[in-house]
């Protein structure tokens, strides 16, 4: 399987995403935001950091960059997208997932290893999980606060479309702790957590049996290997 | 040369956390009777030759498109200034 990972102008984790892509058993493709060329890819990551500075807002310009219109259509289409971070800013530009992303409501940017519950496994991202399962990945950002009218976070309950929550503390103001959604289909997957980081033994967060060996990120990467039918 | 102004402002109904820590130092430096702050955007978009309501509309479409996101901001100024045809809308 081909995993392509778009770099903007002001990604950050574009290399991340990829290795965590080869860890898990699959083929990263470097993509590039000023093409209109999908190069053949099965799935796709945007990834996190800052595109474009985080002018205009966070994401808004990646979001009609020349790639993205072939990414729309795409996952329109039922091809895998992962969203991480400023990849999650891009996908609710792009209204492929609902609601908006606002600065953290304490107004600090935060970097830490964050506790979140697996709300939905009904996903190209997610399938590897258990449902209600407790995962620990880093998470870091300045505008990270999930934002949406009532009726759309209804929406969102109702239909089993919150993917992640925050557990133990809300780090940046999220409405009903929301970290991370998916889409109704199931192919298009946003979270402001960043589960590239979390993918090796010796880099990811300390767990209870060792420091840094936390991989709870590695089951992203490996649920859109078995969802390749979606495409 | 005619100017286009378009300002945009979070929802009032939401947080804004950059206006907030603005407000917040204010109190800090004494300005106490300033009860709160909230911080949007100006875009002045520079246009050759005269406005016209094609060009107007087609503005006022890219305002909420792409200058603001509706979905956390409002558009609440579109304005002409300096044209010789000045329109000027809301």
């Amino acid at each position: 399987m081909r995993v392509g990972v778009i770099t903007f102008p002001g990604s950050l984790d574009d290399r991340d995403a990829m290795r965590a892509i080869r860890l898990a058993g699959a083929e990263p493709v470097a993509l590039w935001h000023g093409e209109h060329d999908l190069h053949g890819v099965d799935a796709i990551v945007l990834p996190g950091g800052f595109s474009y500075g985080d002018y205009l807002r966070c994401g808004a310009i990646a979001a009609r960059s020349p790639i993205m219109a072939e990414v729309v259509d795409a996952a329109n289409g039922g091809m895998p997208v992962l969203g991480i971070c400023n990849g999650f800013q891009i996908l609710v530009e792009t209204h492929l997932l609902p609601g908006g992303l606002i600065r953290n409501d304490h107004g600090d940017f935060i970097r830490r290893d964050q506790r979140l519950r697996v709300e939905s496994t009904d996903s190209a991202w997610t399938n590897g999980f258990t449902a209600g399962q407790e995962i620990t990945i880093p998470l870091k950002n300045g505008e990270g606060g999930y934002i949406a009218d009532e009726s759309t976070l209804d929406r969102l309950e109702g239909e089993g479309l919150v993917a992640f929550r925050y557990l133990d503390v809300n780090p940046n103001g999220s409405l009903r702790d929301i970290a991370g959604l998916r889409n109704e289909r199931g192919n298009v997957v946003g979270l402001m957590p960043h589960p590239e980081h979390a993918v090796e033994p010796g880099f990811g967060p300390d767990t209870r049996d060792a420091m840094r060996s936390g991989v709870d990120g590695l089951t992203f990467f490996t649920s859109v290997l078995k969802s390749s039918v979606l495409s | 040369m005619p100017t286009i102004v378009v300002e945009v402002m979070p929802k009032a109904e939401l947080l804004d956390p950059a206006g907030k820590a603005v407000a917040g130092a204010l109190h800090r430096l004494g300005h106490t009777r300033i009860s709160d702050v909230r911080l949007g955007k100006r875009f002045e978009l520079h246009v050759d030759g005269d406005v016209d309501a094609e060009l107007l509309a087609d503005v006022e479409k890219v305002a909420s498109d792409m200058l603001a996101n509706t979905v956390i901001e409002d558009v609440v100024t579109v304005e002409v200034q300096g044209s010789s045809v000045a329109g000027e809308t809301h």
